[in-house]
Order: C-alpha cells, then structure tokens, then sequence
C-alpha cells in the first residue's frame, strides 16, 4: 500500500514521540532531583521508542527506502508533522509537567483507539504503547496535583506552564482534510470524539490540585501542516547534528 | 533443516538479560518463541524504548552461532505487548533473591483495573513498603523502600 495520507497520519504520530522524547532528553542530568531525572529521562526513552516503531512503519509504507532513522534524522523542520504542543520549550519544572499531563493524557486515549485499528502493525505498536503513556500520564498527573496543591511558588508556576500550554490543546483534536478521509476509510482515530472524555480527566485532576479550569485561548494550529514555531528548528539542530554532518553514521 | 525448538529454548535459557544478569532473557519472556516454520527465534521487547533491545538481539545472535544455529532468523513481535505476568516462576524466585522484588503472577492485570497489589521486601519479607519513584535505574523498575528493616530495592514494575 502505497497511500500519501496514510504516510503522513504515521509521521504525526511518529513526529509527536519523537519530537517530545527529544524535548524530555534535555532534562537529563538537569532536572530538580535524581527522582525526577530518571522519570523524565525513562518517559523520554518509552517516547523514542514509540517514535522508532512508529517512523519504521512509516517508511515501510512510504515504500522509498527511508528507515525510521533517515525519516527522523534527515528531514527538515518544515517536513515535520508533530503537533505544535510537543515542540515548546521545556521551561521550568511545571511547564514540562503541564506538557507533559496535557498530552500524555491525550496520547493516552488516542492510542486506546489505535490498539483496535485494522493496520496490524500500528495495533500492536499503539497496544504496546498504551501501558507506558498509561504511566506518563498518571506521573504527570500526579505532580499537577502537587505542584498546584503545593506552595504559593509551585501553584503560581503551574497555573503559568498550563497557562502557555493550553494554547496548543485544540490542534491536538482538530481534524484536517487527511484525517477526516483515513478516519472515514477506518484507518485513523476521529480525535474530535475523544474531547469530551479528554476535557473530564483534565478538570477532575486540576480541581483535585484546587486549580482553576484551563484558560481558553485563541487556538494554534499548523504543527501538522509542517508551520513550526521557531523552537523545532533549535530542537532538531542538536538532535540531527551527527547523521547531518556525517551521513548514514553508525556506531 | 528440522529444529529442535526445545533445544533451542535451552540454548536460548543460558542469555542473561544485560540490565538484570540474574535472569535469562527466557525467564522474563522476552523470548515468545520458536517458529519453526520459518527457522525463526521471536523476541519481544520489554519496553518500547528498552535501550537493551538490541544488547539483547546481538547477543541471541552469537549464542545461536555458538550452538551451531547461527542459521536461525531472530525477530521482533509486538503483539500481544510484554507484560510482567510472562516472567516465569524461576525468573521471579531470581530476581528476589538478587534483591529485585517480581511483580506477583497476575499482576499486570489488576494494575489495569486500578489496583496496586502489596509488594513485599525482598530482604526481610515485609508488606510494608512504600513507593519511592516510579521510574528507578531502569524502565522496568520503579524505587521502593522498606518501612521495617528501611532498606530500598527495586520493585519490577507491573505492566
């Protein structure tokens, strides 16, 4: 099957994991404590893993040679398709987890979908998948609430990280042209359907960290059209520096 | 050629895990298998992202090429997803007495109906024991600590 649209709903899955496993790896060796380190840094990993599954597959249907590897490491910032969310700044420590709990949450019931799509391969990987993002979202969770519930300090910085994340929520449910045609093939997940359950789990936890409702903002689309804000380009520079400079590379 | 599949998964029994020596890779079922109509050895990964996948796929590669099976093919399933309740009775009894504490038989299940099982210490056998950090050295363990003799160990997470 050689389908352009289905290649690149497997890039947006595949550019999101990828591009927020990247964004996490910057914490190593910088986070507030050891503890934390080694969350962030095993949430990355589970996240660059998905993204190897994911961009593998991607190339297979692509059908032009490309692995998971050249697909992540030699494409240009306006040929990613992640959603705007996964590329900003880490920030401070409650930016990330407002991130992190904002988009675990949804990955968490998009790949709940997945797991029951008629692609064999993208099953498994979302079946698989879905045990880790289960854990991410609940680690997440688990901090808005003590962070939000916490001192004067934390509180303000969590209602700050959720104040600038929330911007980029409505992309992550917004249904394109490409989605909506796969969606009515049976071949993606019709993410409009899931906001409601979405909007639930991200209410009840922040009024369990007696946190006011998430801020509603003029909406900011275009991660999946490949319109990125100017932070993917300092994100991938880093991250696809060697295979750039020194093609195809290996250990 | 005929294999032995049973043969294999002896030979297959004798790779230690890189991250957790103490158990062989079949012990904590990551290995799934043996196709014998297509000569091939199934692995599945424990993680999606468990850096050791590939230590663990190089290393089944040479041990099969020790035994003179180098002619096997070695490949990755995904489905069904690894879950704890694959780590062999043998595997548990190996990871507690090097100081790991197993998630018990069944588990994974109940995690995913919401409920934490009791773990006990792997040292002096105590129930009651806390939750440190979920993520630990690796993303199969999470942080635990005794309340009674106050030592930490690693918990293998349920999943």
């Amino acid at each position: 099957m050689s389908d352009r649209a289905y290649f690149d709903y497997l890039l947006r899955l595949g550019d999101d994991s990828l591009v927020l496993g990247q964004r996490l790896g910057e914490w190593c060796g910088h986070a507030p404590t050891l503890e934390i380190d080694l969350s962030l840094a095993n949430v990355s990993l589970d996240l660059i893993g998905q993204a190897t599954y994911l961009l593998g597959h991607a190339g297979t249907m692509e059908g032009e040679g490309r692995d998971a590897d050249r697909l992540a490491f030699h494409r240009d910032a306006l040929d990613f398709r992640n959603c705007l969310l996964v590329e900003q700044p880490n920030g401070d420590f409650a930016q990330t987890i407002a991130r992190q709990f904002l988009f675990s949450t949804y990955q968490r019931l998009l790949f709940d979908k997945l797991a029951a799509s008629p692609d064999a391969q993208l099953a498994a990987i979302a079946a698989k998948a879905v045990k880790e993002v289960a854990y991410h979202a609940d680690l997440a969770a688990g901090w808005v609430v003590r962070l939000g519930d916490g001192t004067q300090e934390s509180r303000q910085r969590m209602v700050e990280g959720l104040e600038w994340m929330a911007r980029f929520v409505d992309e992550l449910f917004a249904m394109d042209a490409i989605e909506t045609g796969l969606s009515a093939r049976g071949l993606a997940v019709d993410k409009a359907a899931l906001r409601l359950a979405f909007d639930a789990i991200i209410a009840r936890t922040l009024a369990k960290a007696t946190l006011p409702p998430l801020p509603s903002h003029r909406p900011v689309l275009g991660g999946r059209k490949g319109h990125h804000s100017e932070h993917l380009g300092h994100l991938l520079a880093p991250m696809q520096y060697l295979q750039r400079t020194y093609p195809n590379a290996s250990w | 050629m005929a294999i032995d599949a049973a043969r294999v998964m002896e030979v297959l029994a004798t790779v230690p895990d890189p991250e957790i020596p103490a158990v062989s890779i079949v012990d904590l079922g990551i290995v799934r298998g043996v196709d014998a109509d297509r000569s091939a050895v199934l692995l599945t990964p424990t993680y999606t992202g468990c850096p050791a996948t590939l230590a663990i796929e190089m290393a089944v590669r040479r041990t099969l090429a020790a035994h003179g099976l180098g002619h096997l093919d070695v490949e990755t399933v995904l489905s069904p997803p690894w879950t704890t309740d694959w780590i062999s009775e043998a595997g548990r009894e190996k990871l507690r007495a090097y100081g790991i504490a197993p998630p018990p038989p069944g588990a994974a299940a109940t995690r995913l109906r919401g409920a934490e099982l009791p773990t006990p210490c792997p040292r002096c056998g105590s129930t009651r024991t806390t939750e440190v950090s979920r993520f630990g050295s690796t993303p199969c363990k999470a942080l635990w600590r005794c309340q009674d003799c106050l030592e930490p160990f690693d918990r293998f997470k349920c999943h």
